[in-house]
């Protein structure tokens, strides 16, 4: 088998979703293995490098939270992309909360697929480039999460301000799974964002979609328009110059329980 | 029910016995005293009679004409009613007697007739009547005899008379005894009881009957139309009302019995509501979760299809049809499952200032863009509001960008503005229920004054027949008529649903003395004005008791547009919008009902072409 072909393993007990994803996949280089149900993926794992794992959330017997808990103790680091027809704001910030890489909606179209999984397998990347086999929390060093942020999962941040307001951004593992970023698409002053909720896409050099998520419910009060002019910026500093925006948050304390605090990625 | 169980009979019961032992006692006694009179009468009788006897023979006796004695005796004892009449000597035997066989008899001294002289061993020389007198019968079954003992005295002729019977120092020379029959008395007595246990009778059965109307009208009936409503209530019909049953205490049961229901049903229906939107958000989640597996399929094939489709112009156009349309479909479930989700109202103590100015960070930007001027006059120190700061500052985003939408790209002004004011509750407080003495509701959501809903009434006046949908503000008096009426002319108002008039025509309006009606205001006293048209004295007895409210008052004018007068009405109305498809015209019927949620009020005021303002005001809560 060709060493540089990336396999995936699809997990949905919809035979339609497993056998799109199959379709879909095949002509774009990419081997998929699929599973039916949550055992049948873990007796494949146990046999197979997998670059990435999707799994649907309900399924017969184990469900998707399950099964990511169960990987983690087993400690095998395939990230995984969570996928569900339940597409609520809750399942979404549960999968990010839990270890999912990235929360995918479904129905879901083929870009939006591909640019979930191809960030699935850059990041798989990054951490082998890192630490090769099983390891800690994957250290990539150049921009680290400042302690008093908080994140969801491994793609946004937020930031509580002195005045009330919250900025938010992305992460730098997040840009690093992008590459080079094409165009950034922002919501208008007034919308509201909600948290696990598309709130910016990011269209990268290569062709692809990226939706970012929400950390935070709030109405936007406040957005960074250098970063239309000047991409450079939120690559260079994800953190601070390259924020995306400043919200008002409308239930800070409910949805600060489903954020990881930056500070516990230190430890 | 079983006949003893019945409270009718209890109390029948319970009435009868007390006649019966009241009538009783009573009756006893006078037939006593009644028997005592009759006998003490014939006692007197007894002893002038013996008197008589004693007089007549009295001469005969000091003569010793023995036979003449006899024969007057013998006469007298001829009388009906005189059972006998004997004459004793001293040593007690029968000297003269009516019935002379038994003459020369020897009475016994310790008899009945002796006995009270002769008890002691001195014989008494002097009795009063009462003891001397005595009652008894001869055989058991046999009616009642009165003897009379009338002792004769010694006199001077008696000793000194020729014949010397007596010696001198005797004082009583014999006994005269005569008894009669007390048959009659005792068959008056005896009518007598047998007449009052008759009225006893009477009595208690004329009370039974009353007894029993009276239950049957004031009791059976209220208590079966409460039984069968409580049926009614157990069987799931909430809306079942008792008709109006008086005012003692099983009307006000009623009535209370009313009000429950009423507040029942209410909470049926927010439980029912809230029960609805569980069902529906499961129904969602549920329809999402199914429907989202497949619409992957289409979504993933179909735009995986576009993708290849890029030298096929025309199969192109048709795949973005269905992907454009899967995209839709996806929309719509996640709008499903958006509305299940809902967010819960969190009041808490809060500055309005602070509120307002987290509000003015929001939409700055896009005021400056629009060389919109802002004007803040907020005053200091305001006391804190009860409000979800979240909501009421979406409140005033939402107001703000109205009025940035209403000015045009010339620019223009908006003037934010904040007082605290105290005011009387009459012309500003809302009557939010109204009741008809029979519990029905008055409240009309269809016609709406001022958009708040009215109490509508039904009205009859000079012939004609008609609603009147009454002012939902105190004192306000901005009424809709339904029927033609002249000015002042007095209405006559009654429930739309029972027809129970709501005019009290005892009370009179203090200002032109026409009569009141009035409908009670659920947990609020009760509300009364004037009956005529154009009569403005209206009366909140509950409201004005708690003198003035304190609001803070917060005004957003613009230099806009202006809303037309035809459309001022209407604005507070869901899915009411002059924006087009842009709009939902849903933002100020959510703002009205975030008001209405804090107990606050939200009003226009619009010029066309000169600007818009509106007035918001929320309680400031006692401590």
């Amino acid at each position: 088998m060709d060493e540089h072909r990336k396999k995936i393993l699809v997990v949905d007990d919809e035979q339609v979703i497993v056998d799109s994803v199959v379709r879909l996949c095949s002509d774009e280089g990419i081997d998929v293995d699929t599973a039916l149900d949550a055992n049948e993926a873990f007796k494949k794992i146990e046999h197979n490098k997998y670059q990435l794992i999707v799994t649907d959330i309900m399924m017969p017997g184990i469900d998707g939270f399950q099964l990511i808990a169960k990987l983690k103790e087993d400690h095998i680091r395939t990230p995984v992309i969570i996928t569900t027809g339940y597409s609520t704001v809750e399942n979404a910030v549960k999968s990010l909360y839990e270890g999912a890489i990235d929360f995918l909606p479904k129905p879901f179209t083929i870009d939006e697929l591909f640019s979930s999984i191809y960030r699935g397998i850059r990041y798989a990347g990054l951490m082998d480039g890192v630490q090769p086999e099983i390891g800690e929390l994957p250290k990539i060093d150049f921009a680290p999460c400042p302690v008093t942020y908080y994140r969801l999962g491994y793609l946004t941040w937020a930031k509580l301000e002195d005045d009330g307001s919250v900025k938010i951004g992305v992460t730098d593992i997040f840009l690093k799974t992008i590459k080079t970023i094409k165009k950034i698409d922002l919501f208008q002053l007034d919308e509201e964002i909600i948290q696990g909720n598309t709130c910016a896409q990011i269209e990268t050099e290569i062709g692809l979609m990226h939706n970012i998520l929400a950390p935070m419910t709030g109405r936007i009060i406040d957005k960074n328009d250098k970063l239309l002019n000047n991409k450079d910026l939120i690559e260079k500093d994800p953190y601070f110059e390259g924020w995306i925006y400043t919200i008002i948050p409308s239930d800070l304390d409910y949805e600060l329980k489903h954020l990881t605090s930056c500070s516990s990625d230190r430890l | 029910m079983k006949f003893f169980a019945h409270i009718g009979f209890k109390l029948i019961f319970i009435i009868a016995i007390a006649a019966a032992i009241i009538i009783g006692i009573f009756s006893y006694f006078n037939i006593q005293s009644q028997q005592k009179i009759l006998q003490s009468e014939v006692e007197r009788h007894l002893n002038q009679l013996s008197e008589t006897v004693k007089n007549s023979t009295r001469y005969d006796m000091l003569s010793n004409r023995r036979l003449h004695i006899s024969n007057i005796i013998q006469t007298i004892g001829q009388e009906e009613c005189i059972h006998n009449v004997r004459i004793m000597n001293k040593e007690g035997v029968i000297t003269y007697a009516a019935d002379t066989s038994l003459i020369g008899e020897m009475v016994d001294k310790n008899a009945e007739a002796c006995y009270v002289c002769h008890t002691a061993n001195q014989p008494l020389a002097r009795l009063d009547i009462k003891q001397r007198s005595r009652v008894y019968r001869l055989e058991p079954d046999s009616s009642r005899l009165m003897g009379l003992i009338n002792p004769i005295y010694n006199e001077i002729s008696c000793w000194e008379a020729d014949c010397h019977v007596h010696p001198k120092e005797k004082t009583v020379l014999g006994v005269l005894d005569i008894t009669i029959s007390l048959e009659q008395i005792d068959q008056t007595i005896k009518k007598a009881t047998i007449n009052s246990i008759i009225l006893t009778l009477v009595i208690i059965i004329v009370l039974s009957l009353i007894t029993g109307y009276v239950v049957k009208i004031l009791v059976d009936r209220p208590v079966k139309e409460l039984v069968s409503a409580t049926q009614n209530v157990a069987a799931g019909n909430l809306s079942y009302a008792i008709d109006d049953l008086g005012t003692d205490e099983l009307g006000t049961l009623a009535r209370s019995f009313n009000n429950m229901t009423q507040k029942l049903s209410e909470a049926r229906l927010q439980l029912f509501q809230s029960d609805k939107m569980a069902s529906l958000g499961r129904l969602a989640a549920g329809v999402a979760h199914e429907i989202n597996n497949p619409l992957t399929g289409i979504l993933t094939y179909s735009s995986f299809l576009l993708k290849r489709a890029e030298k096929h112009p025309e199969m192109k156009q048709d795949l973005e049809v269905i992907v454009r349309e899967t995209k839709r479909s996806r929309e719509i479930v996640k709008g499903l499952l958006d509305f299940a989700r809902q967010s819960v109202p969190k009041k808490n103590e809060s500055d309005l200032n602070e509120v307002i100015r987290r509000a003015v960070t929001v939409v700055e930007n896009q005021l400056s863009i629009k060389k919109i001027e802002l004007v803040e006059l907020l005053e200091q120190n305001l006391p804190k509001v009860t409000i979800d700061a979240n909501q009421i500052q979406q409140v005033f985003v939402n107001l703000m960008v109205n009025a940035s939408q209403a000015i045009d790209d010339i620019g223009g002004k908006i003037t934010l503005k904040t007082t605290l004011i105290s005011l009387d509750p009459y012309g500003i407080k809302q009557i939010k229920g109204a009741l008809c003495p029979k519990g029905h509701s008055l409240m009309d959501d269809d016609i709406k004054i001022d958009g708040m809903a009215s109490i509508k009434v039904k009205a009859k006046a000079e012939g004609n027949e008609g609603f009147i949908n009454i002012d939902p503000i105190y004192g306000r008096n901005r009424n809709h008529y339904g029927i033609h009426l002249k000015d002042k002319s007095i209405i006559d108002l009654s429930c739309p649903k029972c027809n129970i008039s709501l005019v009290d025509k005892k009370k009179e309006c203090p200002v032109c003395g026409a009569p009141v009606y009035s409908f009670e205001v659920p947990g609020k006293g009760t509300f009364e004005a004037c009956v005529t048209k154009g009569g403005e004295w209206q009366h909140w007895e509950e409201v004005d008791k708690k003198g003035k409210q304190e609001y803070v008052e917060a005004l957003i004018s613009d230099t806009g547009c202006g809303i037309p007068k035809e459309n001022l009405d209407k604005i507070f109305e869901p899915f009411f919008t002059t924006k087009g498809q842009k709009g939902t015209g849903l933002g100020l019927a959510v703002i009205w009902g975030i008001l209405e949620k804090h107990d606050g009020t939200i009003k226009v005021d619009s010029k066309v072409g000169k600007g818009t303002t509106f007035t918001l005001r929320l309680p400031v809560q006692k401590v």
